[in-house]
């Protein structure tokens, strides 16, 4: 059997797979972005019966109506400082992680890495759950909360179905996707670099500033993008923890799809969100390898 | 190196308390004799006993059950093959397609996938679910097995070559041996991600094909109930022997290596 042949066979099953079950379907959706809504839902006809009240063929109108209205512009906005805030704090609480992973004796490090792996694989659902019990206005911790800022005269304030309360479960959800791109980065430094700026009399402050966090700069870029991106598109975080204004960009691409069925304009935010998605991977691979 | 970084110990230690206590609390909760996660009022394993006689979640825990193992053993035949391809060969769009659905928003895949599936009449159900996980465990196993072969020790494919085996004797006999704990870690990870998938699974499933996280799901959003908690302790535990046998297998394998 010649190379190529075997190749193709090797190659050629989850090739075709990943091809009909998802590119074809992607543009299948961009396609629908630019048709009518159907009636009852869905898609109205590509190619209609002649019917002059029929809809049908392609339109902008999804694209006009998207960028004619301020919301939906605000809305992308809005998720995209939900993203970054989350990216933040996920690199303010995983940096300490990996650096403690790093420094431990190595017969310890696997077990401690496993301990960040074992939460972000049980499962999604639960692990929001878990806030809502811990931030829900029975809990201890609500109650001691409102019991804190009660002294200063707020409060009580709700926890539960507000903007913080869908921060904490992003941040959380998202976590172990910085630490482990970080922690992977962080050991591959060498020790003699800091050893050396120590003799030569730089604080630990200094050298965190001026050499680790510089050295580990690929590992934060490939972290913030793995915990950016699924935030940008995240619905079901809002859906449990958020309150009734909470909505992000998908919550709105569910309720088109699910609920108000303008299968159209939902395509249309989804094409935009991809276009984001694909953005910000291309900008985290470009300052990755710019060092 | 003799510091001591009792700053980076203190502020580590806490991070962990904030990744497991959310967890614990769950667990905790599910034994607790009170219908409110409130206040702790006594030991009991009821929530577990309603758990077992609720015939909604059993349908759903065997739908989950069905469609974890369909879409995990043709997700590793495939997954396998695209990992093995995008080793031996110089492969441009394979590793785009598998790589893809992986990095972008799960919603974005649950949508696309939900439209692709009406306008083909493909009624939604456990067939829709178990192709859309497919999609998306692939990526997963090509990933470990691909990270399993590049550890390999290539010669020892050259010596059986040397030694009159095929190419075909050489990969049955060396390198699929070799490389089967990564196929063993990948195929578990792919069961899990399965699962466990609540965003796709959403958008792909049909009136009869509940799984356990749209259980869940309607559980959380309508009423919540100790029995939740008890659910999910059962399926932290799952995940949790899945996780360090695969792990035992190909160490590594969670962290995207």
């Amino acid at each position: 059997m010649s190379t190529r042949a075997q190749k193709w066979l090797v190659s050629g099953p989850p090739l075709v797979y990943l091809l009909v079950f998802f590119a074809i379907p992607t543009l299948i959706m961009l396609l629908a972005s630019f048709q009518y809504p159907g009636e009852y839902g869905g898609l109205a006809p590509l190619f209609g019966t002649g019917d002059p009240d029929e809809l049908s063929g392609l339109t902008f109108e999804s694209y006009q109506r998207f960028f004619g209205d301020a919301i939906y512009l605000g809305l992308f906005f809005k998720s995209f400082l939900y993203a970054t805030a989350t990216t933040l704090f996920c690199l303010l609480l995983a940096y300490p992680l990996a650096l403690l992973i790093t420094r431990s004796p190595k017969k310890y490090r696997d077990l401690l890495v496993l301990l960040v792996i074992l939460p972000f694989w049980s499962n999604f659902l639960i692990r929001i759950y878990a806030w809502m019990i811990i931030l829900g206005p029975q809990s201890l911790f609500a109650k001691g909360f409102n019991g804190f800022v009660g002294l200063f005269g707020i409060g009580p304030l709700p926890l539960l179905f507000s903007p913080i309360a869908v921060l904490i479960g992003l941040v959380y959800v998202h976590l172990p996707f910085m630490v482990l791109p970080l922690y992977a980065n962080l050991e591959k430094h060498d020790p003699a670099l800091l050893d050396a700026a120590q003799d030569l009399g730089a604080s630990s402050w200094r050298r965190f500033w001026r050499i680790t966090f510089p050295l580990s700069l690929p590992g934060v870029y490939a972290g913030s993008a793995l915990v950016f991106i699924p935030a940008l598109g995240i619905f079901a975080i809002p859906d449990i923890l958020g309150g009734t204004d909470g909505i992000l960009v998908g919550n709105l691409i569910k309720q088109q799809f699910l609920d108000s069925r303008d299968w159209p304009f939902g395509s249309v935010l989804s094409m935009i969100l991809t276009l984001l998605a694909i953005l910000f991977v291309g900008l985290a691979a470009w300052f990755a390898r710019r060092k | 190196m003799k510091r001591k970084p009792w700053l980076l110990w203190t502020a580590g230690s806490l991070v962990y308390l904030f990744l497991y206590l959310p967890l614990v609390i769950v667990v905790v909760y599910s034994f607790n004799d009170s219908r409110l996660n409130a206040e702790w009022v006594g030991f009991t394993l009821k929530w577990y006993d309603v758990l077992f006689h609720d015939e909604q979640m059993l349908s759903a825990a065997w739908n989950s059950l069905v469609i974890g193992l369909m879409a995990s053993v043709v997700s590793t035949v495939l997954g396998t093959m695209a990992g093995y391809a995008m080793y031996r060969y110089d492969l441009k769009l394979l590793p785009v397609l598998v790589l893809t659905p992986i990095a972008i928003p799960e919603i974005l895949l649950g949508v696309s996938l939900l439209i692709f599936f009406v306008m083909l009449n493909i009624s939604l159900g456990m067939l829709s679910i178990v192709l859309a996980h497919i999609a998306f465990c692939v990526g997963f196993v090509a990933i470990v097995v691909r990270s399993r072969l590049s550890g390999m020790d290539e010669s020892l494919v050259e010596a059986a070559r040397d030694l009159g085996a095929t190419q075909w004797v050489a990969f049955r006999r060396v390198t699929l041996p070799l490389i089967m704990p990564g196929i063993i870690a990948g195929a578990l990870m792919a069961f899990t991600l399965s699962i466990d998938d609540f965003v796709i699974t959403f958008f792909t499933a049909g009136v009869d094909s509940t799984t356990l996280p749209l259980q869940i799901y309607s559980m959380i959003k309508i009423a919540v109930t100790p029995e939740v908690n008890a659910i999910s302790t059962l399926l932290m535990l799952l995940t949790l022997v899945l996780i360090v046998v695969a792990t035992r297998l190909a160490p590594g394998v969670f962290r995207g290596e």
